[in-house]
């Protein structure tokens, strides 16, 4: 599908019917020239599950502090009080903790969900949400694969809750609050290009340590949050039957085929209107 | 008829006198305890608290939503099932105006009527699921259009559609407030209005499953396939059919005084040519559920619960009742057609709650079931309708003829 879909766009757009589709959906092909982001490479090998980073994640936030200490094989999720959480997992490698949040993908699901625009993907990297945009149709949290985005639902005035990758802080110059809290250094903060290079090196030098996988590089078409681990990531709580490419991509042709209908079927219409118009004077029932 | 004794307000103008007429109008008419009012009132109102307790204290407090599934009875009943059986009007605009088969004529203006209610209420039921429903303005007016949004296309179009359909309406409207003039001008919009309201139809009907596309690995896979938003579409026809058959049974009991002989006497030729349209498409729709199974190759899947439930949805929902479509204009059957639009109707609940609730997130750790409460609620956007609807229809030509003067040669 290599034809100009932007000038073919733009053409059908002029005829004003398109109600100004064509515009965001090559936007979203940019994404794929563009993926040195702002990254994290987060290495469970060096994770000592000490929740240092949820707790600070909870301070970063204005959350309240975490309650709850890491149980193996207890698997506790994000919610609307916690950004982040840290699980542990009895392994064929024995116990591995290893820390969740939402994966800032590179083409994310729930920014091109969103309908007005409240989930957004800077071009720094981190996916953001903001409240003044929201309308909580919560139409993010069904599309998420990694079910990231947690709701308010005992809120009159709900929010959206999900890792922003620190976007105030990082904007201030500083570096992301778990980052920078981890005593044991497992998680990096870094160009995605660098990360990645940084994660295969690893790999390389002790292939003892690790499975030989970076989750995160394809999953979802990329994302950008990447892991090391020393088992599979299924023994990890990970959902395994992530797709590989895109999932924006999966409602696109739908998309597509958009103006074509507003443009063919009105004209078709139409045309049959007029075809069967002798029907009306002849008066036959058309139906027997 | 004595048309000018019925409307007013047509030779005397002057504001004073249509407030009076239109004070005298908002007067209920009929017996007031009726089954259906003692049902329906004391529901309203607790539905009504419901909504306050809502609004007040978050979401949560009155649904059993969860994280997991952030969508429940009020999106995937009201909203998903609601527009696909208000699919009618645009299925019987397309036979009448565009294909001209005048033998539906009669059933035109109550089917455009029962469409426009619907999405009113259930575009207002999506009102009632929105955590900040103070920023719905945003897409609407343009400071944020999410344009690669499915979600975003189906909100304009039910928003556009409704100015259709109300459109399609509005010469009754004016017929009766005697508006001669207006209802003119309004006629004259009306194949315009019919020609854009189809082709909104097709896209949102299909865009109501197109939503669901990205939620690939959550959605249980006997019910997610990349056809999703044809299967809506086309279930979107005979779901519509089915309730036009069904809802126009029951008016033809409850307002039995409305209708003429003549309409009451085509109405069974219309109910059978609409069983012969149902059966056609539902054939279509179960050859399409048939392949996209063998595509997907879940032969394993089919005996787990769930595929039973699958199987239940296909066959007892689906071709048993297209099977008693067949036989109703065969035998020219007219209870076969309507026991048949009853399963068919109970079919499509099954299957928009199966993709929407029962199949979304089933492997999540807590499984979601609505509280009475979001039941309470949907009664109540439903009860409010047809109390909407009987208003209209007790004032209103739409079931019982045009006054004289507006049947023109139309
Ligand atoms: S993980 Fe979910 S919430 Fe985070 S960017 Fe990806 S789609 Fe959005
Ligand atoms: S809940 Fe808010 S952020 Fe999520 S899709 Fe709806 S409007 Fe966008």
């Amino acid at each position: 599908m290599k034809i100009d879909r932007r000038n073919f766009f733009r053409a059908i757009g002029a005829t004003g019917v398109s109600l100004a589709l064509g515009d965001q959906i090559s936007a979203a092909s940019k994404n794929e020239e563009s993926t040195d982001v702002f990254a994290i490479l987060y290495d469970s090998t060096r994770c000592v599950g000490c929740q240092s980073c949820e707790y600070a994640c909870a301070e970063a936030h204005n959350l309240p502090e975490p309650s709850e200490s890491i149980e193996a094989d207890i698997m506790r999720l994000t919610n609307e009080n916690r950004r982040t959480v840290v699980n542990a997992f009895n392994t064929s490698k024995g116990e591995i903790t290893i820390k969740h949040q939402c994966m800032h993908c590179l083409e994310p699901a729930c920014v091109s969900a969103c309908l007005t625009q409240a989930m957004y993907k800077t071009p720094e990297g981190p996916v953001i949400w903001r409240a003044d945009k929201c309308m909580g149709c919560r139409y993010c949290m069904i599309s998420c694969p990694f079910d990231a985005p947690k709701f308010e639902f005992h809120s009159p005035n709900p929010k959206i809750v999900k890792c922003d990758m620190c976007y105030q802080r990082t904007q201030q110059g500083l570096i992301p609050a778990c980052v920078e809290n981890c005593p044991a250094e497992a998680i990096l903060y870094g160009k995605r290009s660098e990360l990645l290079r940084d994660a295969r090196k690893r790999i390389v030098e002790s292939p003892e340590l690790y499975n030989d996988y970076i989750y995160g590089e394809n999953e979802a078409g990329g994302t950008g949050f990447l892991y090391l681990a020393s088992v599979p990531f299924e023994e990890l709580g990970f959902r395994t039957n992530i797709q590989k490419s895109s999932y924006p991509a999966l409602s696109k042709s739908f998309l597509y085929s958009v103006p074509f209908v507003f443009v063919l079927w009105p004209t078709l219409l139409l045309g049959i209107h007029e075809a069967t118009k002798n029907n009306h004077t002849k008066n036959i029932d058309e139906d027997e | 008829m004595n048309s000018t004794a019925t409307y007013p307000i047509e030779k005397e103008k002057g504001s004073k006198k249509i407030w009076k007429f239109l004070l005298a109008e908002f007067k209920p008419k009929g017996k007031i305890l009726t089954p259906f009012n003692i049902i329906s009132v004391p529901v309203i109102l607790v539905g009504l608290v419901i909504i306050v307790i809502r609004f007040w204290k978050g979401i949560g407090t009155v649904t059993n939503l969860t994280q997991e599934v952030p969508w429940g009875l009020w999106i995937g009943f009201d909203v998903v099932t609601g527009v696909a059986f208000a699919g009618g009007a645009y299925v019987i605009t397309f036979m009448v105006y565009i294909l001209n088969m005048h033998k539906y004529k009669s059933i035109v203006r109550v089917t455009v009527l029962n469409g426009f209610l619907a999405y009113v209420f259930y575009a207002g039921a999506l009102l009632l699921d929105l955590g900040r429903p103070w920023n719905v303005i945003n897409p609407i007016i343009g400071n944020n259009f999410g344009t690669s949004s499915v979600l975003f296309l189906v909100a304009w179009h039910f928003l556009l559609y409704m100015i259709a359909q109300l459109i399609e309406f509005s010469p009754a409207i004016a017929e009766w407030l005697g508006a001669r003039r207006a209802r003119k001008i309004l006629s004259g919009m009306t194949l315009a209005a019919v020609i854009f309201g189809i082709t909104l139809s097709t896209l949102h009907q299909s865009g109501l499953g197109a939503l669901y596309l990205m939620a690939k690995e959550k959605i249980h896979p006997l019910w997610y396939s990349e056809f999703i938003p044809v299967m809506f579409f086309v279930s979107s026809i005979f779901a519509g059919l089915s309730m036009v058959i069904f809802e126009g049974s029951i008016s033809h009991k409850v307002f039995f005084d409305q209708i003429s002989d003549k309409n009451h006497h085509a109405h069974k030729k219309i109910v059978i040519g609409l069983s012969k349209i149902c059966a056609a498409t539902m054939f279509a729709y179960f050859f399409l559920q048939v392949l996209i199974f063998v595509h997907g190759q879940h032969y394993n899947l089919l005996n787990t619960p769930m595929g039973y439930w699958y199987l239940t949805e296909i066959i007892g929902f689906v071709f048993v009742p297209m099977l008693l479509f067949v036989l109703g204009y065969k035998r020219n059957n007219v209870l076969a057609v309507k026991i048949a639009s009853i399963a068919t109707i109970l079919g499509i609940i099954l299957n928009r709650l199966n993709v929407t609730v029962i199949g979304f997130r089933w492997d999540a750790a807590t499984q979601y079931y609505p509280t009475w409460m979001e039941i309470v609620v949907t009664l109540t956007v439903i009860f409010t309708e047809i109390w909407i609807f009987r208003w209209v229809i007790n004032r209103m030509p739409v079931l019982r003829e045009s006054p004289e003067w507006a049947k023109d040669n139309h």
